[in-house]
């Protein structure tokens, strides 16, 4: 073995990190940053410096460097790519070996890959784009608690996508008139209604209240239209304690589905209380609050497929996805990539998708892409055709602006979410013949025909700020 | 207010209880049905049959008709097997379903023959 001796002073990364021979294996966490150096920087410098800072070095040398084996433990670069259409940046892939985090612990990889390396002064900017997590350290992770087909079995809904509605206004309701918002879009034809992320505990409605209303809500409208309905109940809290004594509660009331809030209420609590969910037979709904700050600058924070990753690992049985069509913002085929993510169990690499990584997710079960934000019924027969029956779509306003109210509203995104789905699997192209096909099933649906002409000129034409890096420039 | 429909839908009235997939659109014709048992058929999934009185629709097991249909892709079979459940059991919903052996859940469920509620 090699005699190392020390010496004291500041080495170039790249002696050390950047190792374009190295090929990574099987078990090594595999990590592809998009890098935009200073000015004059190497780009083999940069790139040694991300697999450093983000694993096992520090600026300068230490004596106790040399009590372990770190040329076992560093992070190693291993490639540079051009990205396409942007000479400011390039992509750098960084491999790591599995021991260097902790089993099971998203926020341990977390913390090293995109730690003091985002702040790092060689760099003017620097984006996590895709981490491949090797089937080794899937393995670790606890997952989605119950997973598609369980959530389709414990509520009995087949071949279609489900229908969900956030409660509005966001905020200030009492919370007997918000299980009164809640019953009247349940017995519309709703699988779920949902409470918005910054419900929680406000004084005007406190979340006991809040549970024991609305489980009366889904208690009636399951008697009254024959089928299993639920209400993302959610129970993000100031504390992981406070967290699971609301969850807990939501348990013994008989609620089939609870919620939180993945990023701002922390990845800790979220895993704690995804374990907790599998061990009760709870489903979990997962927003994702704070997600585009840190995913919707091209060059800098973390792309949401890695957001979409952790969150799989983390554990939740539905995640926020966007919906391409509405209000929010959402690239096609980036968004079509990332679905793919949080339901396939093998994922290929593929940059027409921006996913970098082949993916194996084993038998770890998938996760329900929720489309939600400024969607109506015109929007259904495309959001049908993206998504597919895996997905939750979930009108609010779509559902509760309705000029009738919310059981009307209800029943017209059923209705349209039917006909979308017999139509297609009669073998029709549902975006090109979606307006006949709403229009026929208004025929029979008054409710349908009124949303129809409520609705009709709506639309989000804006152009995407993070599109997939491309040649188009 | 006059333009404005009531929704009617209500604890006594039984026509209010629906039953998944497709209950919110009218009952199928022929050529409809048809078409999706061919679209069962193409997804590689198994035909199965059940059915229930309406008023105990909601809970997760219907009455088997016989078992699965395993590889049964001809739709003049299914729909005959169909019709053979229909007329056994006239006032019960007859479901098809499309089980996909693979992800271990039914890839679809419809009702065929609406029962008649109660």
């Amino acid at each position: 073995m090699a005699v190392k001796n020390y010496s004291a002073g500041v080495k170039e990364y790249r002696e050390t990190y950047w190792m374009p021979d190295y090929t990574p294996k099987d078990t090594d966490i595999l990590a592809c940053f998009k890098v935009t150096p200073q000015a004059g920087v190497p780009r083999e410098e940069v790139a040694a410096a991300v697999a450093a800072e983000s694993s096992t070095g520090t600026w300068t040398t230490v004596w106790t460097d040399l009590l372990t084996d770190l040329d076992y433990y560093k992070g190693r670069a291993y490639a540079i790519e051009d990205v396409p259409g942007d000479d400011t940046c390039f992509y750098a892939f960084v491999a790591y070996p599995i021991d260097l985090f902790e089993e099971g612990s998203v926020v341990n990889v977390m913390t090293s890959l995109v730690g003091n390396v985002f702040g790092f002064k060689a760099l003017r900017a620097l984006r996590l784009e895709d981490i491949r997590f090797p089937i080794a350290y899937v393995m670790t992770c606890n997952g989605p608690p119950q997973g598609i087909q369980v959530e389709r079995d414990i509520l009995n809904k087949y071949g279609r996508p489900m229908l969900g509605c956030t409660i509005k206004p966001k905020l200030g309701l009492s919370a007997k008139n918000y299980g009164r918002a809640c019953y009247e879009g349940l017995r519309g034809g709703l699988d779920f209604t949902k409470d918005d992320e910054n419900v929680n505990s406000q004084p005007f409605m406190r979340w006991r209240h809040r549970f024991d209303f609305v489980m009366e809500a889904i208690h009636k409208a399951e008697a009254e239209t024959g089928e299993r309905k639920g209400h993302y109940l959610n129970v993000t809290a100031p504390t992981a304690d406070e967290m699971m004594r609301r969850a807990e509660y939501a348990k013994e009331i008989g609620a089939p589905i609870i919620m939180h809030d993945y990023i701002t209420g922390g990845w800790a609590a979220n895993t704690q209380l995804a374990q907790w969910c599998q061990n009760n037979g709870m489903l979990l709904h997962i927003h994702r609050a704070m997600h585009a700050v840190l995913d919707r600058n091209p060059h800098h924070g973390i792309h949401f497929r890695v957001l979409t990753k952790i969150l799989r690992l983390s554990g939740g049985d539905h995640l926020h996805s966007g919906t391409v069509v509405g209000k929010l913002e959402g690239d096609r085929e980036a968004t079509l990539g990332w679905i793919d993510i949080m339901r396939d169990s093998y994922i290929k690499e593929d940059r027409s998708r921006g996913i970098f990584f082949d993916q194996d997710w084993g038998s770890m079960p998938g996760v329900l892409p929720v489309a939600s934000g400024g969607i109506h019924v015109w929007h259904m027969p495309a959001l049908v055709n993206i998504f597919g029956d895996d997905s939750v779509l979930q009108f609010g306003g779509g559902t509760l602006g309705h000029p009738w109210g919310n059981a009307a509203g209800a029943a017209a995104n059923r209705v349209a979410v039917e006909a979308c789905v017999e139509a297609r699997n009669m073998g029709r192209e549902i975006e090109k013949e979606g307006k006949d096909i709403l229009v026929n099933a208004a025929k029979s649906s008054p409710e349908l025909k009124i949303a129809m002409e409520t609705w009709k000129e709506i639309k989000f034409e804006f152009d995407t700020v993070d599109k997939l890096d491309v040649a188009h420039k | 207010m006059s333009d404005m429909q009531d929704y009617k839908s209500s604890l006594s009235n039984a026509e209010s209880r629906k039953f998944e997939t497709f209950s919110y659109l009218p009952a199928m014709n022929a050529d409809q049905t048809r078409k999706q048992i061919q679209y069962i058929v193409n997804k590689g999934w198994n035909p199965s049959i059940e059915h229930t009185e309406p008023e105990n629709a909601s809970g997760s097991y219907w009455y088997m008709w016989k078992l699965p249909m395993f590889g049964e892709t001809n739709v003049d079979t299914i729909l005959a097997e169909l019709e053979n459940c229909h007329a056994a059991h006239p006032n019960n919903h007859v479901r098809l379903l499309g089980l996909d052996n693979y992800a271990q859940c039914a890839g679809a469920s419809m009702v065929i023959y609406r029962g008649k509620t109660v």
